[in-house]
């Protein structure tokens, strides 16, 4: 039976006099502000500190705190996750940034064998704060090793925690959750999603771990978007929104700890449910927030439910085929429509110009 | 000293002899992998160290801990699935640790103390202190990636940590000179500019002062050092029996190793009613660990879900 509900992530704010800031600068603001706040917060990874900045998400913190605590590393990925996850038992609060999600594999020993079981297999006398911040690349033949979304992997292992902010104020807000968390955390982020601009506080905040967001209310299907495919979901609602199919839009936020009531809630009223990932369908994110909206509302609604993600195959370059191993705004709307008419309707709305994805520009 | 250090290797000896006593009645309900023979090397450097220094280890680390000043109660407890243990009884035989004894955890994972160490030591560095990080390791671990990753991050950032390779010439059944081209460990932390010691595993006095000068630079000057020490493994690689009848090694090969086993060459250099003092004290001590041990509570069937997470506002109530 689903358990008392919890109040869902408040609206991020939007008063007309809010600054505006994009991803990235939002990351690097959360860094920055933490750094400050907390001596023991320091960055690092492959390429932190160099000209390009991990795409601006780390300029300036070498100037501002100094190489002990902004530095480049070997390439080392595993040693590397192993040495945070020492300075966190010593008492540290280390970011270890990947450039590409990919890379992770290369740390899955230390993430997984050791960060996520410390504090459990040492009985409780022992807490890992890691951040892992890793990056998800997409479009202009980012390719096979480029372009792989991880996190069911994460949301998988108890004892690692899971985020993936779609907006640049939960970019900000989550990092510092993150940061402040004495758990290891892995850091979900787009790189799509960096071009992004929001509303963003000057003043530090969180976004606390465990609640998930409505982003848009609506009534006839629940659209659950994970990282950029939030951004495709509430895109889908507006071409859905012209054929008269008032879809509900939820941003999970965070994927572990996830936010089930708030997303049954909406299902138990909608009584369809998609869930769109930046990754594979099978035993994924979507299998496992489908899955878990199965288990609680069987017996109590009449259910229908679809995932939508990568197609079930390795990410190719060709744009052409790129475009179809990847949903979008447009195959979203298509399966909601379906959904909700309970018929194979085969309809795909004519791409809108204010609607289009963005995509990331060459040459890289 | 000779009375320290036997008290030391004696009392982890009998320890181990405990366990493995024990081990036929089920009671300990976890892999154990004795050190019983290597228990100089554990014992010669960690004399050596303060109670701020910090060692982290292997699934092959009683010995480690104990030599540390970690809790022998807490230790068989923890072996007994006892609510008493180290680990609450959720850790077992290969998840050892004290944090007031500076021991920071043991890995069933070979090699990955090794980058925990060398960040622990990082820490050290940024906070200004003069403790040191020793990783106690074997020889299988200088296999793996992370080994090779985290003697260049040492190096280059110049980390007080010592590596203590415990080379006992054996992972699991397969003997070094068939996993290894080039069986010289100390020559590949050379080759990334870490000095490096090739040492004897037998001589507890040896290992002991070399730890001593080579820690006395360290805490001044920083940096990593290494050790190479061989030594050699008595018994079988998990469990408490002894392996020769598996054919992957000769019973010919442990004679000198027995032979100079650093155990009653220290017992001969005591007096013998100071010797006797030791060795009943050290019964008596063992004794009540295993008695405490047995006497302990299970965990409450609640653990189960306990510590998987630090709660929120419970931030630094480490347990």
């Amino acid at each position: 039976m689903p358990s008392p509900a919890v109040k869902p992530q408040r609206q991020a704010p939007k008063a007309p006099t809010e600054r505006t800031l994009s991803f990235v600068d939002a990351v690097r603001e959360a860094a920055e502000l933490e750094m400050a706040r907390d001596p023991n917060v320091l960055v690092f990874g492959l390429d932190v500190d160099d000209p390009k900045a991990i795409q601006g998400t780390t300029r300036g913190l070498v100037e501002k705190f100094g190489p002990e605590r902004c530095f480049g590393t070997p390439l080392s990925e595993d040693a590397m996750t192993g040495a945070a996850i020492g300075m966190a038992l010593a008492g540290l609060r280390p970011v270890h940034v990947h450039i590409r999600m990919d890379f992770l594999l290369l740390a899955m020993n230390q993430l997984l064998n050791v960060a996520a079981k410390s504090r459990y297999m040492y009985g409780g006398r022992v807490n890992v704060p890691l951040v892992v911040r890793a990056m998800i690349g997409k479009s202009w033949g980012q390719g096979a090793q480029h372009s792989q979304g991880l996190h069911g992997m994460f949301m998988h292992v108890p004892g690692i925690k899971v985020v993936a902010p779609a907006t640049p104020y939960d970019a900000k807000g989550c990092l510092a959750a993150a940061i402040r968390d004495d758990n290891p955390v892995l850091y979900v982020e787009h790189r799509l999603l960096h071009f992004t601009k929001g509303p963003v506080p000057e003043a530090a905040y969180t976004v606390e771990p465990g609640k998930a967001r409505i982003t848009r209310r609506g009534a006839d299907v629940t659209l659950v978007g994970i990282s950029s495919m939030q951004v495709e979901c509430l895109r889908a609602a507006a071409y859905l929104e012209a054929i008269g199919i008032d879809a509900e839009v939820i941003d999970p936020i965070w994927l572990s700890p996830l936010d089930m009531d708030t997303i049954c809630e909406s299902v138990e009223r909608t009584g369809r449910l998609i869930v769109v990932d930046t990754a594979w369908t099978n035993c994924g994110a979507a299998a496992e927030i489908t899955a878990q909206v199965a288990e609680r509302l069987q017996g109590i609604r009449d259910l229908r439910l679809k995932r939508m993600g990568f197609a079930p195959t390795t990410c190719p370059t060709a744009p052409n085929l790129e475009d179809l191993f990847y949903p979008n705004a447009r195959t979203v709307a298509a399966a909601a429509r379906d959904l909700v008419e309970e018929r194979a309707c085969g309809w795909l709305p004519a791409e809108r110009a204010d609607l289009k994805s963005i995509e990331f520009k060459g040459p890289f | 000293m000779n009375a320290r250090l036997y008290r030391s290797l004696y009392r982890i000896r009998r320890v181990e002899e405990e366990v493995a006593r024990a081990y036929p009645t089920d009671a300990i309900k976890s892999p154990v992998h004795l050190s019983i023979g290597q228990e100089a090397v554990s014992v010669g450097v960690c004399e050596a160290l303060r109670p701020t220094d910090i060692v982290f280890g292997t699934y092959r680390s009683h010995a480690m801990y104990l030599a540390k000043g970690g809790d022998l109660n807490a230790m068989v407890a923890e072996m007994y699935g006892k609510a008493t243990g180290c680990a609450r009884g959720k850790g077992g035989s290969m998840h050892l640790i004290d944090t007031d004894a500076g021991v920071m955890g043991t890995s069933a994972v070979v090699g990955t103390t090794i980058a925990n160490a060398a960040g622990y030591a990082y820490a050290l560095k940024t906070r200004r202190s003069d403790a040191v990080v020793v990783c106690f390791f074997g020889d299988g671990a200088s296999e793996e990636g992370v080994f090779a990753e985290t003697l260049n991050f040492a190096s280059l950032k110049s980390l007080p940590v010592l590596f203590v390779c415990e080379n006992n010439g054996y992972a699991i059944h397969t003997s070094q000179a068939k996993r290894q081209g080039r069986p010289d460990i100390a020559a590949r932390a050379e080759a990334y500019g870490i000095p490096a010691d090739r040492l004897d595993g037998s001589d507890v006095t040896g290992l002991l002062e070399r730890t001593r000068t080579v820690l006395s630079g360290m805490r001044t000057l920083g940096g990593p050092h290494f050790f190479e020490v061989k030594t050699y493994r008595w018994r079988e690689h998990v469990g408490p029996g002894r392996d020769f009848a598996l054919g992957f090694r000769a019973e010919s090969e442990a004679e000198p190793w027995v032979k100079n086993d650093p155990i009653p060459r220290l017992a001969a250099l005591l007096p013998a009613a100071e010797r006797a003092a030791i060795v009943q004290e050290v019964e008596a001590e063992v004794a009540a660990a295993f008695a405490f041990a047995e006497a302990s509570p299970f965990p409450d069937p609640a653990e189960l879900m306990i510590d998987i997470y630090q709660e929120a506002g419970n931030a630094l109530a480490c347990r």
